[in-house]
This record gives C-alpha cells, sequence and structure tokens, in this order.
C-alpha cells in the first residue's frame, strides 16, 4: 500500500511537472521574497496593503488602471480592510467617473471600479501578479513553482527594482530603460554576440524607473526604500488579482481537516467490514 | 444484468410490488449495487469512483457557474472576473471546476493503465473498452472547450493551434475549420458554439457512463487475477465474490476522500500550479504568446503531434508516396489521433491469452516503460520545439505506436506465462488467509 501510494505521489508530481512550464524567456534571476501571505497559512498584511494602495495611488495609477477591482473592495476583510467611510473618502478624492446624465465628471462613489489605464501602453494591473510567474523550471519540471509559488509578486519587485544603468555595448539613444528583470523588451543587436546569444540580462521596457528611495511617505512612518515600497506595491497588487485569497485558504483548510476526519472514519468502517473476510491481517 | 449468478430483488411491501409491476426500478438500483464483485481488486480499481465523483463535480459546479458566466468575447474575461470577485463562493466554485478537470484527467489516465496492466481490454470486455475510450475522447474535447470559454490568451491561441489541425487534412481542411468555428478565425462565433458544445457533452459522457458500467456489469469485473470469476452455481459465484455494496462502496469511499484531501488541498492552497499564467491576460489577436501551451493533460499527444517533422523520414515517405498530400502538419495530426485511437484497438492487437499483466514476466517491463515514455511525452510535450527534445519526442512517439502495433502482437506469442492462481478465491486466500471452517478448493 505504502509503495502503491509513493508511486501514485511520483506519478502526481510527474504530471503535475508537464503544467507548469517556462514562459516569457530569460529574464534576470527573480528573487524569492518572504510575503506574509505565501504558504498554506499565510495571511495578508493589512498595513502593508494599505501602504501598497498608497504607492499605487501616488505613483502607479498615473499611468495604470485596474478596471476588475471594484473601489468597494478596499473595505473588505482580508484585504486593505479600511472603513466604509474611509473607502468614500478614497474613492471621491482620487477618481472621477463620467456621469452621463449630467455630461460630467464626477467624483467616484465605493461601488465604482478603479479606472482604467490613462497610457494604452500601460497594462492593465488588476491581475498583474497573476499573469506573470516569477519561477520556472527547473527544466520545465514546475518544482520551483511547487516550492516558491508561482512568483507573481516576486516578479514585479524584481521588475520594479530591476533598472540599472544601461550596459556599455548600447547605444546611448536605444529606446526604453534598461532592466534586468524584463525579458520580452527591445534589446540592442551591439549586445549580441557572434553566437547570437544575449551578452547582459533583461532587456529594455518602455516604463520609466517609476519608483526611487523616499518617494512615497508613509503615514505610519514605514521604510520607503525602494526595495520596501516595491514589495509593498507587490503585496497590494497581489491581494488586487486574487482578493479572496484567505477565503479560500480558510475553506482549503476546513475543507482538509473535515475530509481527514472522514477518511479516518471511513478507514476503520472499511477495516471492520472487512475483517471476518481477512483472517490473515486479523 | 450480471451473467454471475446472484440473489435477485423480490418486491416485498404492497407498494413496491406496485412500483416493480409498472417499473422495475427499485430492481434495477438493487442489483446494479448488489452486483458480485471479485474480492481480490487492489487499490487500482479505486478510480472508476473518482472519475464519477468528477463527472459530478464538473457538472454541478459548471452549471452554478453558467449562472453568472458571458459568452461573449468583449465580456466572457470580465465575467470570470466577476465570478472571482462578486459572486459569493465563486472563487472557490471557478477553481473547483478548473482543477477538477486535472483530477479528471489525472484519474482517467490511472484508470486506462490499470486497464492496459491487468488487460482488462481483452474479450469479452471489449465493448466496455471501447465506450471507455469514447468517453475519454469526448472528455478531451469538453476539456478542451472548457478551456477556451475564459477567453484568456491561451484560451484563444489554444484554440487557434487545435483547429488549425483540422485544417491540415488534405482538400476538406480549410471548410472544415471554417466550420468548426463558425469563421474564419476563433472569433465570438467561436466562443459560443464551443460553451453549447462544452454543456452538452458531460451529458453524453453521462450518457456513455451509464454504458460503460452497463457492459461491466454484464461481463463482471475484471480482477488482478485476471481469472473469471466462476459462474457455474450462485455458491460457487459467492465464494470469489462479494457484494458491490457494502464492501467495495466503503472501500471506493475511503479511497475517494483521501483522494479528495489532495484535491482540496490543491484548491485551497495552490489553485493556479496546474494552469498557465498567460490565461490571466485577456484574449488578444494581435498579440502571440512567447510559448503556446496547451493544459497539462493534453501535453502526451501534443508531443506525438509536434514529433513528426518534415525532417523525419516516414513523413518524407509518406509525403512522396501520395504525391504531397500528406503534409508533415497532417502526418503529426494523424499521428496524434492515431495514437489515441490505437488504445481502443488494443483488444485485437494484444495476442496473449493472459489478461493479468502480473503473470506476463516480459510484458511487465514493456508495460512500465510504456507508462515512463507516457509522463516522459508529457513533459516533451511542454519544451520548445527545438534539439534534442525534438529527437526525444521522435524516439518517445515511436515507442508508443510499437508498443502496441509490434509489442502486444509478439509478445503473446513468445512469452511464457508465469504459473497462475486458479480461483479468485485463491488468489485472495494466498493474501489474506482463508476463513476458518471454509474448504480449499
Amino acid at each position: 500500500m505504502l509503495k502503491k501510494l509513493a508511486l501514485s505521489a511520483v506519478t502526481a508530481l510527474a504530471l503535475s511537472a508537464g503544467g507548469v512550464h517556462a514562459a516569457g524567456g530569460e529574464g534576470g534571476h527573480i528573487e524569492n521574497i518572504d510575503f506574509s501571505f505565501d504558504g498554506m497559512f499565510g495571511a495578508y498584511d493589512q498595513f502593508q496593503l494599505q501602504r501598497g494602495l498608497k504607492v499605487y495611488t501616488e505613483v502607479c495609477s498615473a499611468c495604470h488602471g485596474m478596471t476588475y477591482v471594484p473601489l468597494r473592495t478596499l473595505g473588505d476583510e482580508g484585504g486593505p480592510h479600511f472603513s466604509a467611510a474611509e473607502v468614500r473618502a478614497y474613492a471621491a478624492e482620487n477618481f472621477t467617473v463620467y456621469d452621463p446624465e449630467t455630461d460630467e465628471d464626477v467624483p467616484a462613489k465605493p461601488v465604482d471600479h478603479f479606472p482604467a489605464s490613462n497610457d494604452e501602453n500601460a497594462p492593465d494591473l488588476s491581475l498583474m501578479a497573476k499573469k506573470r510567474a516569477g519561477f520556472h523550471g527547473p527544466s520545465g519540471s514546475g518544482i520551483n513553482q511547487l516550492l516558491k509559488g508561482m512568483g507573481g509578486p516576486e516578479y514585479i519587485v524584481a521588475i520594479l527594482t530591476g533598472y540599472h544603468e544601461a550596459p556599455d555595448c548600447a547605444p546611448e539613444d536605444f529606446d526604453g530603460y534598461y532592466n534586468v528583470a524584463f525579458a520580452p523588451g527591445g534589446y540592442p543587436e551591439e549586445c549580441v554576440d557572434d553566437h547570437g546569444h544575449r551578452t547582459v540580462p533583461g532587456s529594455w521596457i518602455g516604463m520609466a524607473p517609476p519608483l526611487d528611495d523616499g518617494l512615497v511617505e508613509f503615514d505610519d512612518g514605514h521604510d520607503n526604500s525602494l526595495h520596501h515600497m516595491s514589495e509593498d506595491a507587490a503585496a497590494f497588487l497581489m491581494w488586487a488579482a486574487e482578493p479572496k485569497m484567505m477565503a479560500r485558504k480558510r475553506t482549503g483548510l476546513i475543507g482538509v481537516i473535515m475530509l481527514s476526519i472522514l477518511a479516518c472514519l471511513l478507514y476503520l468502517t472499511n477495516k471492520r467490514l472487512w475483517a471476518p473476510h481477512k483472517p490473515k491481517k486479523h | 444484468m450480471s451473467g454471475i449468478p446472484h440473489d435477485h430483488y423480490e418486491p416485498k411491501t404492497r407498494i413496491e410490488k406496485w412500483l416493480d409491476s409498472r417499473l422495475p426500478v427499485v430492481g434495477l438500483l438493487y442489483g446494479t449495487l448488489m452486483i458480485p464483485t471479485p474480492k481480490n481488486l487492489n487499490w487500482w480499481w479505486i478510480w472508476g469512483i473518482v472519475l464519477a465523483f468528477c463527472l459530478v463535480l464538473q457538472i454541478v459546479t459548471g452549471i452554478v457557474l453558467v449562472m453568472h458566466y458571458t459568452p461573449h468575447v468583449d465580456l466572457a474575461f470580465a465575467s470570470i472576473e466577476h465570478i472571482m470577485r462578486d459572486v459569493n463562493g465563486g472563487h472557490f466554485l471557478r477553481y473547483l471546476h478548473m482543477n477538477g478537470a486535472s483530477l479528471f484527467f489525472f484519474a482517467v489516465y490511472i484508470h486506462i493503465f490499470r486497464g492496459l496492466y491487468y488487460g482488462s481490454y481483452k474479450s469479452p470486455r471489449e465493448v466496455t473498452w471501447i465506450v471507455g475510450m469514447l468517453i475519454y475522447i469526448l472528455m478531451m474535447a469538453t476539456g478542451f472547450m472548457g478551456y477556451v470559454l475564459p477567453w484568456g490568451q491561451m484560451s484563444f491561441w489554444g484554440a487557434t493551434v487545435i483547429t488549425g489541425l483540422f485544417g491540415a487534412i488534405p482538400f476538406i481542411g480549410e471548410g472544415l475549420q471554417t466550420f468548426l468555428l463558425g469563421g474564419p478565425a476563433v472569433d465570438n462565433a467561436t466562443l459560443n458554439r464551443f460553451f453549447s458544445l462544452h454543456y452538452l457533452l458531460p451529458f453524453v459522457i453521462a450518457a456513455l457512463v451509464v454504458v460503460h458500467i452497463w457492459a461491466f456489469h454484464t461481463t463482471g469485473n475484471n480482477n488482478p487475477a485476471g481469472v473469471e470469476v466462476r459462474k457455474g452455481s450462485k455458491a460457487e459465484a459467492e465464494k470469489d465474490t462479494l457484494p458491490f455494496w457494502p464492501y467495495f462502496v466503503i472501500k471506493d469511499l475511503f479511497a475517494l476522500v483521501v483522494i479528495l484531501i489532495l484535491f482540496w488541498a490543491v484548491v485551497g492552497f495552490m489553485p493556479n500550479y496546474l494552469g498557465h499564467p498567460d490565461n490571466y491576460i485577456e484574449a488578444n489577436p494581435l498579440v502571440t504568446p512567447a510559448h503556446i501551451v496547451p493544459e497539462w493533460y493534453y501535453l502526451p499527444f501534443y508531443a506525438i503531434l509536434r514529433a513528426f517533422t518534415s525532417e523525419v523520414w516516414v513523413v518524407m515517405f509518406a509525403s512522396w508516396i501520395t504525391g504531397g498530400i500528406v503534409t508533415a502538419k497532417f502526418f503529426g495530426v494523424l499521428a496524434m489521433f492515431g495514437a489515441i485511437i490505437i488504445i481502443a484497438l488494443a483488444p485485437w492487437l494484444d495476442t496473449s491469452r493472459i489478461r493479468s499483466g502480473r503473470f506476463r514476466p516480459m510484458f511487465k517491463w514493456y508495460f512500465w516503460l510504456l507508462v515512463i515514455d507516457f509522463i516522459a511525452l508529457m513533459w516533451l510535450g511542454a519544451m520548445p520545439a527545438e534539439e534534442p527534445y525534438a529527437t526525444w519526442s521522435l524516439i518517445a512517439a515511436a515507442y508508443w505506436f510499437a508498443y502496441f502495433l509490434v509489442i502486444l502482437p509478439i509478445l503473446g506469442v513468445i512469452e511464457k506465462p508465469l504459473p497462475m492462481p486458479a480461483t479468485i478465491e485463491d488468489d485472495f486466500n494466498a493474501k489474506y488467509g482463508k476463513k476458518a471452517g471454509t474448504p480449499a478448493e
């Protein structure tokens, strides 16, 4: 039985391995970050989400939108969990929506969604933390994603902190900004060697470096270095992409516990039922 | 229903007699539940129940999802986000449905390989086997169309690539592809017809499941020893069997719940692990993803499809002899469908009279190599179409066909089987001991 279970487990691993593959090409190395919401019992840090929202509001939202996220969900438990009054104030202060009846822009209400991107080249951020995988492989096995998670928020941090001086091989006027974590961007031919291999990691991204040390002041005086702000923004975007994560993990845990109890009961029932027919085992 | 002698339902109360003379539904249920089942069935025989559960799970979660889903290219993606964010419990329902498909295929693969190892396809169970393969093919179609519905990038491009396969068929291909898509490219008409069929096919599967069960209830289950239940008398049959209820119902339920613990953990803690991040990007006909990869459960056959490029000599030969009608792409399509259909032909390709792989010393090795081959193909299907993966895919695809077309027919002739138990009772008693007071055969 044990042997068979082990065998099934190996098969399961092998099967799941096929499903997860490398996408996106050769980006730079992406560091695993110990987020509060990692793992089976991980939960969003309400205050980190609030800080992330501030970064989003003051910086990201200048270009990027978040159309799938309703403003009212900022008040949800398991999210930033603002009070109803705070959500109302936040919506009215920061965003406007077009009212077709009066033909003018009016302050947004909690029922409205975050607005769409202002810049057509700036992708919508609603699902950014789920539509990018930071971790791949090794060799298409999917083991890294099993151990570290999909790596969406890690990818966002890597991009936000991945801006470097352009390497010497690149022409001065090459379009975009050099980012070591960004794979699919433009790449100067001068940086490709005779064998067709790229000599420097990453590529050139259209987005100018959005964050800098101390750019956003947090109300709670939290560390606002580039890396901390990036982590807060990434955590917030993870919540935006997966707002029901806490509820899902709770349902998962309760289900696993209940099913385990049921499995024990069924195991004992089964053993007892078959016992008269299996004298050698009893 | 079963050919194995056993007690039949006798209506006792007045109401039972009244109903039975009009519609013998209680008798049918009784016969189905109390069917004599070989008592030596091992744990590989539990996947049928898991599959039945999967079908019910997918239909029930699917029906609720449909209440909130909108099959329109402009609204489909947003309606999925609506389910994930606004519908009560919607996120969990959707993840159950998404991962339920994976559990469904995981179970069906083990179920099929169980059948291949223990010779469940052999006479007299060929019809059960064929119906099973039909169910599997319908599952593939249903899963594929379901994956298109969220209208993400992989939905769109997966649909484009797979329907393109039909376009590779000579003469009628292009027209057929247009007919399938409802237009020249994947668009709203495609989404709508896939939605319609994705809702319909599970019920066709359910009907075929009834036929599948009907067929093997007629022949009786196969079992790990591969010897038939003695059918001379009821007393004799009872030495080899136990009724399905309660013995196998409880056993199967226990196994099902153990599997569901794992399933529930995947849904609760890593629901996107088996999915593809690109499908969280809304479909865009103008942007092709870097790698278009189907869901994990199609990968082995996808690898076979891609293995046959125009540089492979069989492909060149086929192209030359048909005057170019068989292109490399069409050859790949034939190979892919052939790789599935060939499984259905196993009853006639396998010449061995021994059912169970347990007593086939040479077969065992080739069988386990086939399992490894299948897993290797799955991995290769996810790899980019470049060396060394292309060559490996070709070798792995070649073994897949060789197993059915060469190894199974030859083994039956040259293999010397191991000694087998005379009866199921002997097989069972060898492992679990015989009941005190039961005379030995």
